[in-house]
């Protein structure tokens, strides 16, 4: 009798989950929690927690006149390609998701996106600058602005700023941002008629040492190197070409700003430039409410990644209320999710205003930013497109 | 391409070189003895190289408060030690009981491969993934001389390699301790029944190979100052194949294999595009390999049961 009654409650308790479930809306994170980059998928996830916190705290995120609990499933990339495509397919398949967020870099993004789009789920990459992450996918979203507009205001800065004539490249063949990055800011700077790219050298993801490439950067004597790579090797590249004599400027992308890229590279970075999604320093309205909340929760200032998860979020939440209706069914709400993402015209976030485009690709200024003697990230100049 | 650029990449080749022949000469050391790669020899280095972290921020820190030059020299015996315990270790209690249970090789080199595994994800687990940056030890001198530049530590590292293989060299062929581990390479059924404790020697041996890991590991944390738990993966195995190229076993072999990889990876970018580094680097040894097998020092070698 007991077993009974107790096999009828299983069954009631069976029945009963997937109700409840639909009270939740379940969002993937794919980010770099360990790998190359754990210092990224600590910010995001940080970033996440803030506005989890936010929604739930106020009850749940009201759609269609309902109210719905966000619930955040975080995966592991370990800052590699293949594991990114694993973490996709296993918030898709096993944690039935409805959209996912991430990955960050366009190392993981690109991949990820294929993942994602093939699968049918939509995906807003926060951090990923490269065109590849969502040309032709349609259910691949992203936050940032692109290395083709990146390329340029790297190339007319440093043009400006340096004086500069002859520019040096050297990065990260086996990174899809730092190739993409790198291979842009090559054709602008040519495109410019200043003079041309003396080198062009790579190395790959693992390296640490650069002698042998630096040695020859600095014998073709460039005006300026532009090192678009990851903040662990930017901290090793600058340090070897100053043992090696070289004494110019380098100029750096999005993926240096990080507060770690000060941990590692010290004093040696100070008085170097770099573009990026925005800058802490002098922030207003509603950014500057962000920095403080996060400032005063983790204890450190929030990098671009951070505040651009934020805006990734934002963005998902909008898709999530133009959707109209929460749909039982994983697949449907999938679908629901993206119209209700594509139908988004322009955007208001923490890292300034976006129009998207017909690719899914927002429209928005990019800033440049000069590492202080202190070693924080100060505001430079803007340059919108 | 002009003579100074030549020189200037001669120099960044003996450096780079220095840090394979070091880790090379661990694995030849093991291997020549026990038959066994020892292929946690590479995570032994990446230890090696946290250790001298912690013991470099321990006498740097307020309870110590040494100058920098002094934990320099504390920091490098103290790694040494450290780092050979660890070696020493792993072959108690990784090595040994499979040796005592008369396990096959194989399976010994698997084991060696878990460990290696274990060192890094043990890594991970207890200090997290975020990177260390090592402390400025010695104050950083560039000496620029006709358009070629150097730094102190750069000739610090070769001299130290170069010391290193002289010494290990002198320890195999002269001591009467160098001469059992020849004999345990030599026939290790016999050699018990002479009187000669195999254990202590093989001990011995760890000592030797992760000590002087310990010591490229910091050395190493000085040059390229970013630590990460998997730093001694990648350059573990290619100082592996520089012991191989050079003929594993011989303590020559894997220090004139190491500066040779060292010399090929640094030549092939000198001369091609980088992107082709690793494949041209690696077509070179395969060609050196298919030439002579046995590696430029190696000798034929007899299996015995």
């Amino acid at each position: 009798m007991i077993r009974k009654s107790l096999a009828i409650l299983a069954l009631g308790l069976l029945v009963a989950t997937p109700a409840l479930a639909a009270k939740t809306i379940k969002i993937g994170f794919n980010i770099p929690l360990t790998g190359d980059i754990p210092e990224v998928g600590e910010g995001s996830k940080n970033a996440a927690e803030m506005y989890l916190a936010d929604i739930n705290g106020a009850g749940g995120l009201e759609v269609g006149g309902k109210k719905y609990m966000l619930e955040f499933i975080y995966m592991d990339n370990e800052s590699k390609a293949e594991s990114a495509v694993n973490a996709a397919l296993k918030l898709i398949e096993q944690e039935e998701v409805v959209a996912i967020i991430g990955p960050n870099s366009s190392k993981q993004a690109v991949p990820g996106g294929g993942t994602a789009n093939d699968n049918r789920v939509p995906m807003i990459s926060p951090w990923s600058t490269n065109p590849d992450t969502t040309k032709d996918r349609p259910w691949v979203f992203r936050a940032a602005f692109l290395d083709p507009f990146q390329g340029p205001v790297v190339a007319d800065f440093a043009a400006k700023k340096f004086s500069a004539k002859t520019s040096a490249v050297i990065f990260d063949i086996s990174n899809d941002y730092s190739k993409g990055l790198a291979e842009i800011f090559k054709s602008s700077w040519e495109a410019k008629g200043l003079g041309p790219v003396v080198a062009f050298e790579s190395h790959g993801t693992k390296d640490q040492d650069f002698s042998a490439q630096l040695t020859k950067i600095i014998a073709a004597k460039p005006d300026f190197i532009f090192v678009p790579d990851n903040y662990n090797q930017v901290a090793l590249i600058v340090q070897q070409a100053r043992d090696l004599g070289y004494k110019g400027p380098f100029m750096g992308s999005d993926a240096w700003g990080t507060p770690d890229l000060i941990k590692l590279c010290g004093e040696q970075c100070y008085g170097q430039y770099f573009s990026t999604h925005y800058a802490a320093a002098g922030a207003k309205g509603a950014t500057k409410v962000f920095i403080d909340r996060y400032q005063k929760k983790y204890g450190v200032e929030p990098a671009d990644y951070a505040a651009l998860t934020w805006d990734s979020i934002g963005l998902l939440v909008e898709g999530i209320k133009n959707a109209g209706k929460v749909d039982k069914n994983p697949r449907k709400m999938r679908k629901l999710i993206r119209e209700g993402l594509a139908s988004i015209q322009s955007f208001d976030g923490i890292t300034g205003s976006a129009k998207f485009d017909e690719q899914g690709d927002p429209i928005k200024c990019a800033v440049v930013v000069k590492i202080s003697n202190e070693g924080t990230f100060v505001f430079e100049e803007s340059v919108c497109p | 391409m002009d003579f100074i650029t030549f020189i200037q990449n001669v120099l960044n080749a003996l450096q780079w070189g220095s840090f394979y022949a070091l880790i090379a000469l661990g694995y030849t050391l093991v291997y020549g003895v026990l038959r066994l790669i020892n292929f946690a020899h590479g995570d032994i280095f990446m230890v090696g190289a946290y250790i001298s972290f912690f013991v470099a921020g321990f006498f740097l820190g307020p309870l110590a408060g040494l100058s920098p030059a002094m934990t320099f020299l504390v920091t490098v015996p103290l790694t040494m030690v450290l780092t050979a315990c660890v070696g020493v270790t792993l072959e108690r209690i990784a090595y040994r009981p499979l040796r005592r249970k008369g396990a096959h090789r194989l399976y010994v080199v698997i084991t060696a491969l878990m460990c290696g595994l274990i060192l890094e994800y043990s890594n991970l687990a207890v200090l997290g993934a975020s990177r260390l940056k090592f402390p400025e030890l010695i104050e950083k001198q560039i000496w620029n001389i006709g358009g070629v530049t150097l730094t102190n530590l750069k000739v610090m590292v070769i001299f130290t390699a170069i010391i290193v293989f002289l010494l290990l060299q002198w320890v195999i062929t002269k001591t009467r301790v160098g001469m059992a581990m020849r004999a345990i390479s030599y026939d290790k059924f016999a050699i018990p029944l002479m009187g000669i404790p195999v254990d202590n020697i093989i001990v011995i041996t760890f000592i030797l190979g992760s000590g002087f890991a310990g010591l490229a590991g910091l050395l190493f944390a000085m040059s390229y100052p970013v630590l990460e738990p998997f730093m001694g993966m990648l350059i573990g195995w290619k100082a592996f194949i520089a012991a191989v190229v050079g003929g594993i076993g011989d303590i020559k072999g894997a220090f004139v294999g190491g500066f040779l990889l060292g010399f090929i990876e640094i030549g092939v970018v000198m001369v091609f595009p980088s992107t082709f580094r690793d494949l041209f680097a690696f077509t070179i040894l395969l060609l050196i390999l298919w030439i002579k097998p046995t590696g430029l020092f190696g000798i034929p070698q007899s299996t015995k049961i």
